[in-house]
């Protein structure tokens, strides 16, 4: 049928693959040396996958432009969430008490 | 009426009258209404607590109530009054009612959900009343880590679990409206053609999604700290109480401009019907909107300044204070430029803005003084906070929402309230509110502590003072509930556009039929476009009335 | 089955479809929030107590963890496939493809299930059966209360998921879903895919630590 060639098989596939990739990449790279780099390669695979599934599975590309908007929201405030709390957390003294 | 005579739609409140079809309507006009009733219920309840207080701490020894029903008092107070009226006070009954009128809409995108959100609040509201009834909880509403987690003997998981479902009532709501807002504008009516209130209405609805999620994981961790004895925020298993805090304002503030942004959106349109003169600045209006719902998210650090951050933090937090207090200045301005010269009906709905905007301006400036932080190690948790706050959510807050409530009374009800009790209500309601706050202001100077149920005997006046503000606002608040309930049934029946005013929702008769057009509206004007010089007004579809 | 006609505040199908997606990215922006507010007190506890994340993390048992995530990955494949059956008019493979889905779902939870029994028997349950043999106790447990928390929280959410495809299932089988209406798809489909995006970031809180040899 024509409309199959429309909607083809290959992206879903592939993004499948390219995820079971990212997943074997996550934890081969757990047991290498990494020292402070492990939390950057960890949650950066993390977010490559998330993008890979709101992009491919989740169709967040061309067109309506507001999904973006709000897909980004959520992960924009969480920095604020994080980053300013954060500041109390660099510089107080009072904690970890250990 | 002849028999050729055209047959209008039987009208939102007649259509169909049997108690399943208000249970179960997904009309947004009638969940507007149900809202109404349970949150004028929450009100009371609210309202009792404070008369309580209020009675409570005319005697500085405190003689009146035991020491830990003070404290239940004012915890509930608190809890229900936030969540319970204030929060969904003016988005889920104006709101609910008017945003799809005002987009030119048949109904919300999702009515289901709106009856839903209005299932999921009562059954939350009920719950946390009985638990406030019954045994109490002392923690303040702000629940508090270690207090609220490891050493009250209340009910803080109930309380916590209400609050938690009450939350998805709040975001089912804001989903709602911001989906809406999007995708169902009648043709024509672009974004810089909306009213204020619906850009308001919207900013709020941001901030609810936003925010509440965060609350609703917080509230879930001390529920499961006090459940289980896990220690995020113990101390002695390595926890940070400060880390509650955080997470508890990082909703919280954020919550304040959920409670005010609303009343901005009325006042907005109240101005202008009652000058005759479009609101100066429109467009600056919305970006204030906007700019204060994102800024509000930076700020949340104020409340924690003697909880013992660090100096670097607690800076960053007083410099972005001060910073979202420049847009709602600019609104502030804009307002008092589109009353400059203008000529004024005074009518109450007028009355209750403008007290808003005074109310609410010296509400703003004293949230400046705690902003600031050497003078916050002061005042923090006095009554000086006490009295901010109440100048910003009943001031401000309230005032709108009774100045909302009687500029579309006509519109809902298709009645008219009498006009002399209602500017009677709210010169009494702003005589009541000065009277009762203004007095905590000198009090915080003076050192009272908030949330304390004695007081030194040499400020006994101002208590006293403030109490028998108290009294008359209570009548302030009484007075409407007795004149609008008559109006629905002796008050002068209403035209499709009493005020001539020039939004959509005036297009349509009042009270509007099910599903409010009969025909999709085509919007040509943006709002407000009043003629200061004889009164004309063009109404959003393009229609000139003289 | 009769056509489906959109709500009365709807111009047409294809309207009401694009609000309820939108509805769902609005719903998927608040989650975002409500996992990310945990992951948060998370990322802050780990930065104050590194040593000791590590070492706890280290008991974390990722071949099972690794299953799961592959477990998930391919549910999304099969809820993305289900949808496009539904545009494709093939309602045999839609049927299939949701009942795979709802499976591995239920296959996630199996696994899930037996990894806490497994992690109650080396005495990795906070408050109730607690036990760390490297020093300070109180961080390692805080890792564990986190583990438990957000695997439970999301393992919820992955229920519901559940019990929506199944729905939808018995939806589409008789005949629900036509290339022109399959919004509840589409909706459900996001929400599926989401769920599995807040797995990734699970799995890199939870596993990987600890491993680099300590």
């Amino acid at each position: 049928m024509s409309s199959r060639r429309r909607e083809p098989l290959g992206p879903y596939v592939i993004a499948w693959i390219v995820l079971l990739v990212l997943l074997g990449l996550s934890i081969v790279g757990a047991y290498q040396p990494l020292g402070a780099w492990h939390a950057l390669l960890s949650f950066g695979i993390a977010a490559t996958q998330t993008a890979i599934v709101f992009i491919v599975f989740m169709k967040l590309r061309g067109r309506p432009h507001l999904k973006w908007l709000f897909a980004a929201a959520g992960f924009f405030w969480l920095l604020f969430l994080f980053s300013l709390s954060a500041i109390d957390y660099a510089t107080r003294n009072g904690f970890p008490t250990h | 009426m002849s028999a050729t005579a055209l047959e209008l739609p039987a009208s939102y409140l007649t259509e169909e009258n049997t108690i399943g079809s208000w249970l179960l309507t997904r009309d947004h006009k009638r969940i507007a209404m149900m809202f109404f009733c349970s949150i004028t219920f929450f009100f009371f309840i609210g309202g009792i607590a404070a008369t309580l207080i209020r009675l409570h701490l005319l005697s500085p020894a405190g003689a009146f109530l035991q020491p830990e029903t003070y404290n239940r008092l004012f915890t509930m107070h608190g809890i229900v009054m936030v969540w319970f009226f204030l929060i969904p006070s003016i988005p889920a009954t104006l709101g609910n009612f008017l945003l799809p009128l005002m987009i030119g809409a048949r109904d919300l995108a999702f009515p289901r959900l709106n009856l839903f959100s209005w299932y999921l609040f009562n059954t939350s509201g009920l719950l946390a009343v009985y638990f406030l009834f019954v045994g109490g909880v002392d923690t303040g509403w702000t629940f508090y880590t270690p207090y609220s987690t490891l050493f009250s003997n209340g009910h803080v998981i109930a309380a916590a679990v209400a609050v938690f479902i009450n939350g998805f009532s709040t975001i089912a709501t804001a989903l709602n409206f911001v989906v809406t807002t999007h995708k169902l504008r009648a043709p024509g009516m672009t974004w810089f053609r909306l009213p204020l209130f619906v850009w308001a209405i919207y900013a709020t609805s941001i901030i609810m999604l936003l925010a509440t999620p965060v609350l609703a994981m917080t509230l879930a961790l001390i529920a499961l700290e006090r459940l289980m004895g896990i220690g995020v925020f113990d101390p002695q298993l390595g926890g940070d109480p400060l880390l509650f805090q955080h997470m508890f304002w990082f909703y919280s503030h954020p919550a304040v401009y959920i409670m005010v942004l609303p009343a901005m959106g009325v006042v907005s349109e109240i101005i202008t019907c009652f000058a005759r003169r479009p609101v100066f600045g429109y467009r600056g209006m919305c970006y204030a909107l906007i700019t204060i719902a994102v800024i509000g998210f930076f700020v949340w650090g104020h409340h924690m300044f003697t909880s013992g951050i660090s100096l670097l933090s607690a800076v960053v937090f007083s410099m972005m204070t001060f910073i979202v207090a420049v847009p709602s200045a600019i609104k502030v301005f804009n307002w008092t430029v589109t009353l400059h010269n203008a000529r004024i009906q005074f009518d109450a709905p007028m009355l209750y803005a403008l007290g808003f905007i005074g109310l609410f301006t010296l509400g703003g400036l004293t949230g400046l003084v705690l902003g600031t932080l050497s003078s916050d190690v002061h005042l923090q948790d006095t009554y000086f906070v006490v009295a901010h706050f109440h100048f910003i959510m009943v001031g401000g807050t309230v005032s709108a929402y009774f100045g909302g409530l009687h500029y579309w009374w006509s519109k809902i009800t298709g009645r008219h309230y009498p006009e002399i009790w209602g500017r009677f209500a709210a010169i009494l309601m702003f005589v009541g509110f000065n009277l009762t706050f203004l007095p905590q202001f000198i009090l915080g100077y003076l050192g009272m502590p908030r949330r304390y149920y004695t007081y030194s005997t040499d400020l006994q006046t101002w208590n006293v003072l403030s109490s028998a503000g108290a009294s008359i606002l209570a009548v302030a608040y009484l007075l409407p509930l007795f004149y609008l309930t008559w109006s629905l049934i002796w008050g002068r029946k209403a035209d499709d556009n009493p005020w001539h005013a020039t939004g959509l929702e005036w297009l349509t008769a009042s009270p509007p039929p099910a599903h409010n057009f009969l025909r999709t509206p085509r919007v040509t004007e943006g709002p407000y476009r009043y003629d200061p010089r004889d009164g004309s007004y063009v109404s959003q579809d393009g229609v000139f009335h003289a | 089955m009769p056509p489906v006609e959109p709500g009365v505040q709807y111009a047409d199908l294809e309207q009401q479809s694009e609000t309820a997606q939108l509805g769902m990215w609005v719903f998927i922006a608040t989650e975002v929030l409500f996992f990310g507010a945990l992951i948060a007190t998370y990322v802050l506890y780990r930065a104050s107590y590194p040593a000791q994340f590590r070492i706890a993390g280290h008991d974390s048992l990722i071949l099972l963890g690794s299953i799961n995530q592959a477990i998930l990955v391919t549910s999304s494949l099969t809820m993305v496939l289900a949808i496009r059956a539904a545009r494709l008019a093939d309602r045999r493979a839609l049927v299939r493809l949701l009942l795979a889905t709802a499976a591995l779902g239920f296959a996630f939870i199996g696994v899930k299930g037996y990894e806490y029994a497994r992690d109650a028997a080396s005495h990795s349950v906070p408050v109730i059966d607690f036990v760390f043999k490297h020093g300070y106790r109180a961080p390692a447990e805080l890792f564990w209360t986190f583990y438990f928390i957000a695997t439970g929280i999301h393992a919820v959410h992955l229920s519901i998921g559940i019990v929506l495809v199944l729905i939808l299932a018995a939806r589409a089988a008789r005949g629900a879903f036509t290339p022109l209406y399959h919004a509840p798809l589409e909706v459900v489909g996001l929400y599926w895919s989401f769920v599995d995006c807040v797995w990734f970031f699970l799995f890199a809180c939870i596993y990987p630590l600890g491993r680099a040899g300590i």
